[in-house]
């Protein structure tokens, strides 16, 4: 393939690019302070200071008391170690849990594997939004109910859950609730006390921090035990030596997406308005998934009618344009993604969806750019489309009758 | 996504024959949308029967166009005997392969070539030897994927 003249990654919700000051945060710590933080000698007990320090300064983010934050290898340890730490402490007060119809897979596949080990799990339904009703969520509430996992902002179509709401109905049921809040920290003002979670889980390289580092919070007093059998780490509650230089990292890298946060964020939703304005101005038989206005701030994902969504992707490749997909195709199995089922699409058109996420490095120009591609290319796959030839000769056969 | 050859991201790029014929002497559709593949080959015959000209039309990922494409350069100019002749097996060595995932998508090639060759068939009140009527749907018989 012809390498194309510009490239413009509106990938962010899939990864990010590690920030220059958290490369420089994190180097002295792979080979200077190179200690085991468990060390007694000096060596041992920098590395555990920094550790300290990353811990404080997260949490000051987070408006949470620095032990009740876990470090772990990513997002998916964290939620595993959530939903199924949690209902195997609580088991004694039921084997019930309560998710969405529109979660990761992180949190699905730890619901199957848990539904395997004789626990329940209750999915509730979106609106066309993809925004979960909390009278549903009361509803569906039982006298074993454990847990339940919300998305906070949905990795796929950004929308963003009430989760006060949600968290409120928990607490007046008893009911212990874990936010997944991957997607969601760096791009929403969280404070963990104010909210009033029992468990949040978060993940590095969505905010410019590497992959391979994320953080599980728990309340204090919430019961769970190590998701990994070995040492005395993270108060005993998550064995395995720290992962120091990644840990630096995350910490600097939220610090720079809270000290800028407002104009950061304010920036990125005034480009990703634009983007939506311009394509269902500019494109035909288009729509846009998830909320309107309660989505995370560099979330764009659209349907386009007729056309499929690897062919889409692949085209956008070739103009330097990288994105994602929830057809099916795109990603190796034969059904669309759940999400975009979930909020009422129909298979075919499902197919032919693209997600553009942006993020901190995204201008106007690269958005521009996408958006004139997207025409030709929504263009070009539309004149190849047998669908699209159906629907202009049924559109001819009605204007010919009248 | 799946990783593809350069051939196959050539004709995905550059797909040949894509288009429609005017009042085709056969056509043919199969595949479905909500599979997310759909393929129409046109074909016009001459009275020899031999394929003037072939054009497509795929909804579909880049292995389904390409596979489309590939086709159909496969058996323009050719006999109908010749046609019935090329398998999905030919259209994918024509491409250097395709990811283990997307070998369905040449079945869907030759499937629309024969679709359009029963309906020249038909048209024409003519049996082809060796041809059997297609299934309109090739993903009907398919089982249910594990998903993990």
């Amino acid at each position: 393939m012809s390498h194309p003249a510009r490239t413009v990654y509106l990938d962010n919700a899939a990864t990010t690019a590690v920030a220059p000051e958290v490369i420089e945060e994190m180097l002295p710590y792979f080979s200077r302070y190179y200690g085991n933080p468990s060390a007694l000698y000096e060596l041992g007990q920098q590395a555990r200071n920094a550790i300290t320090d990353a811990r404080e300064r997260i949490a000051a983010h987070l408006g949470a008391n620095p032990p009740d934050l876990y470090f772990t290898s990513c997002g998916t340890e964290s939620i595993n170690w959530a939903l199924k730490e949690t209902m195997f402490a609580y088991s004694q007060n039921g084997r019930h849990l309560i998710t969405t119809s529109v979660e990761h897979h992180a949190t699905t596949h730890s619901c199957d594997w848990l539904k395997k080990r004789g626990y329940e799990v209750t999915y509730l339904p979106v609106d066309q939004y993809g925004m979960v009703d909390p009278a549903q969520f009361e509803a569906a509430i039982r006298p074993d109910t454990v847990l339940a996992s919300i998305i906070y902002g949905n990795n796929e179509i950004g929308t963003i859950q009430p989760l006060e709401q949600l968290i409120d109905v928990a607490r007046r049921h008893g009911v212990l609730l874990h936010a997944d809040a991957v997607q969601a920290l760096g791009n929403l003002r969280i404070d963990v006390t104010k909210l009033d979670v029992d468990l949040l889980s978060a993940s590095g390289h969505k905010f410019y921090a590497p992959k391979g580092v994320g953080f599980l919070y728990i309340k204090k007093g919430l019961r769970t035990r190590s998701f990994l059998d070995g040492g005395a780490q993270e108060r005993k509650r998550r064995a395995g030596t720290e992962n120091v230089p990644y840990i630096m990292g995350m910490a600097k890298a939220l610090d720079l997406c809270m000290a800028n946060f407002d104009e950061r964020v304010t920036r990125e939703t005034v480009l990703r308005d634009h983007l939506i304005k311009r394509v269902l101005a500019e494109v035909e038989h288009c729509r846009l998934n998830g909320h309107r206005s309660l989505r995370l701030p560099g979330n764009a994902n659209f349907s386009f009618e007729f056309i499929e969504g690897e062919s889409l992707l692949l085209s956008l490749e070739q103009r330097g344009i990288m994105a994602s997909s929830g057809s099916a195709c795109a990603s190796g199995s034969l059904d669309p993604s759940h999400v975009l089922l979930a909020i009422g699409l129909p298979h075919e058109i499902a197919h032919g969806s693209l997600r553009l996420t942006l993020g901190r490095d995204t201008s106007r120009a690269d958005i521009d750019y996408t958006v004139e591609a997207l025409k030709e290319i929504v263009a070009h796959l539309r004149q190849m489309s047998p669908l699209y030839e159906d629907f202009v000769a049924g559109k001819k056969q009605l204007s010919a009758r009248k | 996504m799946a990783s593809y050859s350069e051939k196959v991201m050539e004709h995905f790029a550059n797909p040949r024959n894509m288009g429609e014929i005017a009042n085709p002497s056969g056509v043919g559709t199969v595949g479905n949308a909500q599979c997310g593949d759909i393929m129409r080959v046109y074909f016009d015959i001459d009275d020899k029967g031999v394929i003037r000209d072939v054009k497509f039309k795929t909804f579909g990922c880049a292995a389904a166009v390409a596979t489309s494409s590939m086709a159909t350069e496969l058996v323009k100019g050719k006999t109908i005997q010749e046609a019935l002749e090329v398998t999905n097996q030919a259209v994918c060595e024509a491409l250097d392969g395709l990811p283990p995932v997307k070998v369905h998508c040449s079945l869907l090639a030759e499937e629309a070539i024969h679709a359009a060759l029963w309906d020249y068939a038909e048209k024409n009140s003519i049996a082809i030897e060796g041809l059997v009527k297609p299934k309109s749907d090739i993903h009907e018989d398919e089982a249910e994927e594990e998903d993990y």
